[in-house]
């Protein structure tokens, strides 16, 4: 919070008049509703905001205009009046051709991009075939075990012209191989394709916990495609530095903010360590926001958001280059919101943090199906959810001005604390010894978990209200939504052709890619190259992982 | 001597990272004064059980949400009574289909607790279900 202003200001004078006056004998007339009113993130918020909360504020060095550093009020200077951002439903379940029709209905739909979700095994780098993949094939997404999953997965959908997201991380540079691959075999050319890679492992092991490698290892991959897509793909983006997850893991609005920033830093860092040049492979880094339901705090984190990282830009790695400072983002409205309970509330919550991410100046947007705390959203669910962007974005007006709350008290006031929060939290990671060491320690996961014990105990006790769960509960619910079933015979007809690629291909080539693949990491040199080779003669994902992990080890998680 | 606290171990089977929920239950347990065992993540059906007969367990809290539950829960109840731990009871919480309920009862799941459950449901579940023992 701001000092306490002189009480001779005449602002000041005012609202102590104003209070003494008018609001007093309000509230002994009437006592407001509860003692204390919090954000979703436990946060406090005053009774009224007046200009005195945003007197510390420079209007040219910290909001400033659309296009222009700090870029607080957005990165494009037409807003959505010149591009409505990408409407990005992320979609993938059952086999690949399931996952392929899928994405030419949204594309008749009017979708603007795709965004591929993968399966647990092929998350975690095991092909359908491993032990560990029984029960979890094409259930949390679409089953990926070789270039011949990749080829029906893009089947018809030409890659130079459609950009396309990929959420993988610990395997990431595996995937975007195999993407390649199959776009080169589409005649697509490389400089020309463009799309977005999550490959953000630090994330996975601060919050969603899905890594193979040690840290220091991972990071080197992470930082291989920087090196390999700046030269070869330049319209890529190697890299979704997500707070996503790690809001979904519990963490409040700041820490999310804080954790996604410095995990950003810690990337370029990286990147610069190896000797890339920032001001070509950052401007090809993109960040991947939730959004969750306190409306105003969400607005205020992405604001906070461009802000910071363009600050941070230009004073700890010296940039001036604008695609550097400006920050893009993704956002997807917030899973751990969504109630099994009365689920058809969930298309409302899902428009209303939608609408925080317009209004926040997100680039590209998913919003949640209404039956996603079920099960992978049906069809029907899938396109309310796609219509849910299109309203906002044809009929609500939003997209007509640009960043249309900046200059509210409010917003500018906890935009500002936000900043400050994530600033404290940078300090404190920094005195560790960077994000790679405060994740060793677990200083990171320590503070979610706090968090998401703090909010359950708040739901509990009736503080923090969710509607139909604990206030408005039904006994006998209005009738239940279909929900999308994915049964074991996936994984029968993903083994099948898996073992059918095994059959067909050259052996001998196979082993000396992984050799080759072995060689390079072992050497410590980009392992790209022979990470695609192996991809090409149709090495599979669990035998390019297995070679990967045969150098590099794995991760254990430390206890804490 | 005072009666023996509640033991349960609070298990993540599967490849599933996502631990949110089965953290904030094994705080919430331990609160509530229970002993708690978190066997950390992707445990396989065969090391569950192994650690429910290693700690002797009242109780093993399974967190799923990948939808694998159905594969994964019974095998983890079929192997808790093969070793002879006929009165562990077997929780389930997590994203579960109102349909596939039945069926993880009939399989021997004590209960299942569906996203929205208060932790205190819970706590009470095990306190007034778990056999006394000496």
């Amino acid at each position: 919070m701001p000092e306490t202003k002189e009480s001779s200001s005449p602002a000041e004078t005012e609202r102590e008049a104003w209070e003494e006056q008018t609001l007093k004998p309000a509230l002994e007339r009437h006592p407001e509703r509860k003692k204390s009113f919090q954000t979703v993130s436990l946060k406090e918020v005053e009774r009224l905001y007046t200009p005195a909360d945003t007197a510390d504020l420079d209007f040219a060095q910290d909001i400033s205009f659309p296009g222009q550093f700090p870029y607080t009020r957005g990165i494009h200077p037409t807003g959505y009046r010149g591009k409505l951002w990408t409407m990005r439903q992320f979609a993938g379940f059952s086999t690949p051709e399931e996952t392929n029709a899928r994405f030419k209905y949204l594309m008749e739909q009017g979708q603007t991009g795709l965004s591929v979700a993968y399966d647990l095994p092929t998350l975690m780098g095991y092909d359908a075939d491993s032990p560990l993949s029984e029960g979890e094939v094409g259930k949390c997404g679409v089953a990926v075990s070789s270039l011949a999953d990749m080829e029906v997965l893009f089947d018809g959908i030409p890659l130079e012209q459609v950009t396309v997201s990929q959420t993988i991380n610990a395997p990431a540079s595996v995937l975007l191989a195999m993407y390649l691959v199959v776009a080169e075999k589409q005649g697509a050319r490389w400089d020309k394709i463009s799309g977005t890679l999550q490959n953000d492992i630090l994330k996975e092991y601060i919050a969603q916990k899905e890594w193979i490698y040690p840290i220091k290892p991972a990071m080197k991959l992470v930082v291989d495609t920087f090196g390999f897509c700046t030269d070869h793909v330049p319209r890529y983006n190697p890299i979704s530095v997500s707070g996503y997850h790690i809001r979904e893991a519990g963490a409040t609005a700041a820490q999310e903010l804080a954790f996604t920033l410095r995990d950003g830093i810690e990337y370029v860092a990286w990147g610069v360590e190896a000797g890339l040049d920032v001001d070509r492979f950052v401007p090809r880094m993109s960040f991947f926001f939730n959004a969750h339901n306190d409306f105003f705090e969400e607005i205020a984190k992405y604001r906070a958001a461009r802000r910071i990282w363009a600050r941070e830009m230009k004073n700890r790695f010296g940039s001036n280059y604008e695609r550097t400072l400006a920050m893009r983002f993704h956002t997807q409205t917030a899973g751990v919101s969504l109630t099994v309970q009365q689920p058809l509330n969930n298309i409302v919550r899902v428009a209303i943090q939608a609408l925080a991410g317009v209004l926040g100046g997100t680039q590209s947007l998913h919003t949640d199906a209404y039956d996603e705390a079920l099960a992978l959203p049906t069809d029907r669910a899938a396109l309310i959810a796609l219509r849910t962007q299109q309203i906002i974005a044809e009929e609500t007006g939003v997209a007509n001005t640009i960043d249309p709350l900046g200059g509210s008290y409010y917003l500018e006031a906890l935009t500002e604390t936000m900043e400050q929060e994530a600033l404290e939290y940078f300090r404190k990671i920094d005195a560790m010894g960077g994000m790679v060491a405060a994740i060793e320690k677990g200083f990171p996961q320590r503070e979610i978990q706090d968090s998401a014990y703090h909010y359950q105990k708040a739901v509990e006790r009736g503080e923090q209200v969710i509607v139909g769960v604990n206030k408005y509960a039904m006994t006998d619910e209005p009738s239940e939504v279909p929900i999308l079933v994915i049964d074991e015979s996936v994984r029968t007809h993903q083994v099948e052709r898996l073992e059918q690629t095994r059959a067909s291909r050259d052996a001998g080539a196979v082993a000396n890619a992984l050799d080759k693949l072995r060689m390079a990491a072992k050497k410590n040199e980009n392992t790209m190259t022979a990470t695609i080779e192996a991809v090409r003669v149709y090495a599979t994902l669990g035998e390019i992982c297995a070679a990967l992990r045969d150098v590099y080890g794995i991760y254990e998680e430390p206890a804490f | 001597m005072s009666t023996r606290k509640i033991r349960v171990l609070v298990a993540k089977p599967g490849l599933d990272g996502h631990d949110r929920g089965a953290k904030v239950i094994a705080r919430a347990l331990r609160d509530a004064g229970m002993e708690v065992i978190y066997t950390g993540l992707r445990q396989t059906p065969e090391m569950i059980a192994a650690a429910a007969l290693q700690e002797d367990v009242d109780a093993v809290g399974v967190s799923i949400l990948s939808g694998a539950h159905n594969t994964l829960c019974p095998r983890i109840v079929q192997l808790l009574r093969e070793k002879g731990m006929d009165n562990v009871l077997v929780l389930v919480g997590g994203i579960v289909p109102q349909e596939d309920l039945p069926r993880l009862k009939d399989q021997g799941v004590a209960e299942v607790f569906l996203p929205g459950t208060s932790t205190e449901d819970i706590v009470k579940f095990l306190q007034d279900n778990v056999k006394p023992r000496d």
